[in-house]
């Protein structure tokens, strides 16, 4: 296995030193070399405009699996209060799309109790189908049956793509399903897309940070796994149709899980809701204090928004953490964001840049926030929001 | 305990007038969750008769990582280097990993009893997927986002991480595996003393895929299912329209549009 540069083909037009995030590739006499610390990511083979470059790969993958058995999508539900997640309509709303372009259908599977009376509700949701496990103690989330449940629900009905929520719950069974099917698995998908000619779902993630895209396949193994952040795909709308329901109950007792839950505690607080939110008014180390930081409330109160912050607010404590946005905070995506003396940062950006439109305020002209702002204003914020908030009530009131 | 090397993030940067990379000199770190798991090792180790071993895989200067927690007070370092190992996806890394635990726990006979802590998740590839996976491979218990722990003869009790509002209690037996989160504690600094020790040569054993005996069509790129198929830089969205004028003028403007967006 190595990567392989053609001498004769490659003009150092250094393409590829750039597309190497481990700074393995260099110049030498303007022809490109590769440096031991490569970790055959094969990143460089895609950019090279002169099709220097290739991946020698051995031919020896674990195992050939006949791929074309694998048939249909699914997402799997997690809920709370006999509630779907948002961020599992979401992969419904998503796999939609996929199914129909596969020509597959979309099943939802939900493993919990206490469903029966709420199938029919689901069933708006898009899906040709759901598989609904039963069993008491699924009230509650336990890895390791989670994980038995869906291994043995795919080996026997063998889906070629299986969609998560990159939630503390899916993140966590997830990989252990994939690892128990030996299945490739791509962890918090913003892009996901079908190569027809393949039936390959290419699946498009931020990494380092944010700072870098990548475009991953899982060519060789099925079912295809991702795990998707909220807020990154549309709500689906509701649709009447005909939904089979498949119901298997399951007799788990408590000592079949390694797993004992001790207890839940929930923390009192007022818990935000900063997923669904329609406005968001975000505030940044530009707004000064936390005595100042009235102002962003003012004009969250008055749109009815409500309030978010970069994470250097969070760590001064101007703001409560779970109103942080962004790579380490939450993603959202309402309607209208507006950015109050935030630059920008990758980080920040990764947790906000699929808002519908996105309002920055702020006094360097040159600051990032700019680029991915619909409507910039360049100034002191501290000026501009109480014109603004006057400006919204009187637009309000004429209204 | 499981360690990663991964770039500092200051170090990658994006120049916003070419849209590329930036890279002063990639420097390497530690994984930042994984000095909170170092750390809670060498509580633990305080509190309990235990020994603690860090591992790493990853190329040859991932050593530096390793003389680092040998500083901070870890017994032993188990560095995995080799070629073979490259490219790497989770299921190959957890693959690997398990290959030297299991070898690991046999020397020391100690496979009935341990307790293996990751962090939550590494910066860079950012998949918190290894952990999972590795307890997975080793037949063994998960508790993952873990908040704080408390260790007893042969069992634990964590707090995990379940909502943004919620907290579950969990109780497992040994052996087992936990991924930690950065609540959980503050990493001390290596001490001197610490770092004289880290040179001693016995601290630190490599291994390779030889002596792990690996299948090789189960380890580095043969061994995994993802593949990456292009690394790009996100594009900025939109040409920003910028509002100018006295502060009256722009909140106006920036109004009239709003509402023609249907926003209000
Ligand atoms: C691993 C990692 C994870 C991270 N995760 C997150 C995350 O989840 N979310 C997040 O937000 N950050 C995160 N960060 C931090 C991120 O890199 C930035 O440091 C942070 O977002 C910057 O916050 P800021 O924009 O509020 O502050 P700054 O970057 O300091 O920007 C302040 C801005 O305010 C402007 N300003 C100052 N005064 C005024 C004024 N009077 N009127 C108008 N504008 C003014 C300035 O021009 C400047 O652009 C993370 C960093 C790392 C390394
Ligand atoms: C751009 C890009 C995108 C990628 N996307 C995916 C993807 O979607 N799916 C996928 O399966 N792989 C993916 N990979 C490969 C993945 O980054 C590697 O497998 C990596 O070795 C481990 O994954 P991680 O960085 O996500 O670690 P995480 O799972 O986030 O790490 C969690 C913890 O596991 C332990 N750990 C992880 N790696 C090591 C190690 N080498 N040595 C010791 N302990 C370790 C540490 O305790 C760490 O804190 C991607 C790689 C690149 C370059």
């Amino acid at each position: 296995m190595s990567i392989i540069i053609d001498e004769e083909l490659c003009t150092g037009c250094a393409s590829c030193m750039e597309s190497c995030i481990y700074g393995a590739i260099e110049l030498d006499n303007n022809i490109a070399f590769v440096l031991p610390n490569c970790n055959l990511c094969g990143a460089c083979v895609e950019v090279c405009p002169e099709e220097a470059i290739s991946l020698d790969r051995d031919d020896v993958k674990a195992q050939k699996i006949d791929i074309s058995q694998f048939k249909g999508v699914w997402v799997v539900a997690e809920h709370y209060k006999k509630k779907i997640h948002n961020v599992s309509l979401q992969l419904l709303c998503k796999g939609r799309e996929l199914a129909d372009l596969l020509q597959v259908n979309l099943s939802l599977v939900i493993l919990g109790t206490d469903f029966d009376d709420k199938l029919e509700e689901f069933s708006l949701y898009g899906m040709d189908e759901i598989i609904y496990i039963k069993s008491p103690i699924l009230k509650d989330y336990y890895s390791d049956l989670y994980t038995k449940v869906i291994t043995e629900l795919v080996l026997e009905n063998k889906p070629e793509i299986i969609l998560i929520g990159a939630t503390p719950t899916g993140r966590d069974f997830a990989p252990r399903v994939a690892k128990r099917l030996s299945a490739g698995l791509t962890a918090d998908c913003t892009g996901l897309e079908i190569n027809l000619e393949t039936r390959n779902l290419l699946q498009t993630r931020p990494t380092y940070g944010g700072a870098i895209m990548a475009t991953i396949r899982t060519p060789s193994s099925r079912p295809q796994m991702a795990t998707v952040r909220a807020g990154i795909f549309k709500m689906p709308e509701k649709v009447k149709k005909n939904v089979n329901i498949r119901k298997l109950e399951y007799e788990f007792k408590e000592k079949d899980s390694v797993l004992k839950i001790v207890k839940v505690i929930s923390k009192t607080r007022n818990s935000v809701n900063l997923e669904d939110a329609k406005f968001i008014v975000a505030g940044g180390r530009g707004v000064g204090s936390k005595e100042k930081f009235r102002i962003i409330e003012e004009l969250a109160e008055v749109l009815d928004a409500e309030l978010g912050g970069s994470r250097i607010t969070v760590e001064l404590n101007w703001l409560d953490p779970d109103r942080q946005i962004g790579q380490t905070g939450k993603t959202v995506s309402p309607k209208l964001y507006i950015a109050c003396g935030i630059s920008g940062a990758i980080q920040h950006l990764v947790g906000m840049q699929n808002s519908g439109i996105i309002v920055a305020i702020n006094k360097d002209p040159n600051a990032p926030i700019f680029n991915w702002a619909h409507y910039g204003i360049v100034g002191d914020l501290h000026e501009i929001i109480p014109a603004l908030i006057e400006e919204i009530k009187k637009t309000k009131s004429e209204q | 305990m499981c360690i990663k090397q991964v770039p500092g993030v200051s170090e990658v940067k994006i120049d916003p007038n070419t849209n590329t990379l930036v890279r002063e000199g990639v420097l390497s770190i530690i994984n930042p969750n994984d000095r909170n798991a170092i750390e809670l090792a060498l509580m633990l180790k305080e509190k309990h008769k235990l020994e603690v071993i860090a591992l790493s895989m990853g190329p040859p200067q991932a050593e530096e990582i390793l003389r680092e927690v040998l500083a901070m007070g870890v017994d032993k370092g188990v560095l995995l280097t080799d070629r073979a190992f490259a490219g790497a996806d989770t299921l190959a890394t957890s693959h690997t990993l398990s290959l030297a635990i299991k070898k690991i726990l046999k020397e020391s006979n100690s496979e009935e009893k341990y307790l293996i802590i990751c962090g939550a998740q590494a910066i860079d590839g950012d998949t918190g997927q290894v952990p999972p996976e590795l307890a997975e491979e080793l037949g063994i218990p998960q508790i993952t986002y873990v908040l704080n722990i408390e260790l007893s003869e042969d069992k634990i009790v964590a707090e995990r991480k379940f909502r943004a509002t919620e907290i579950v209690i969990i109780e497992t037996q040994l052996p087992a595996l936990i991924s930690v989160l950065n609540d959980i504690n503050k990493p001390r600094y290596p001490s001197i003393a610490g770092i004289m020790k880290a040179y001693e040569k016995a601290r630190l054993t490599y291994l390779d895929s030889n002596t792990l005996n690996a299948d090789k069509s189960k380890i580095g790129l043969n061994g995994s299912m993802t593949e990456v198929r292009k690394i790009f830089i996100p594009k900025r969205r939109v040409n920003p329209i910028m509002l100018v004028g006295s502060n009256e003028e722009v909140v106006q403007k920036l109004c009239q549009h709003l509402k023609e967006d249907k926003i209000f």
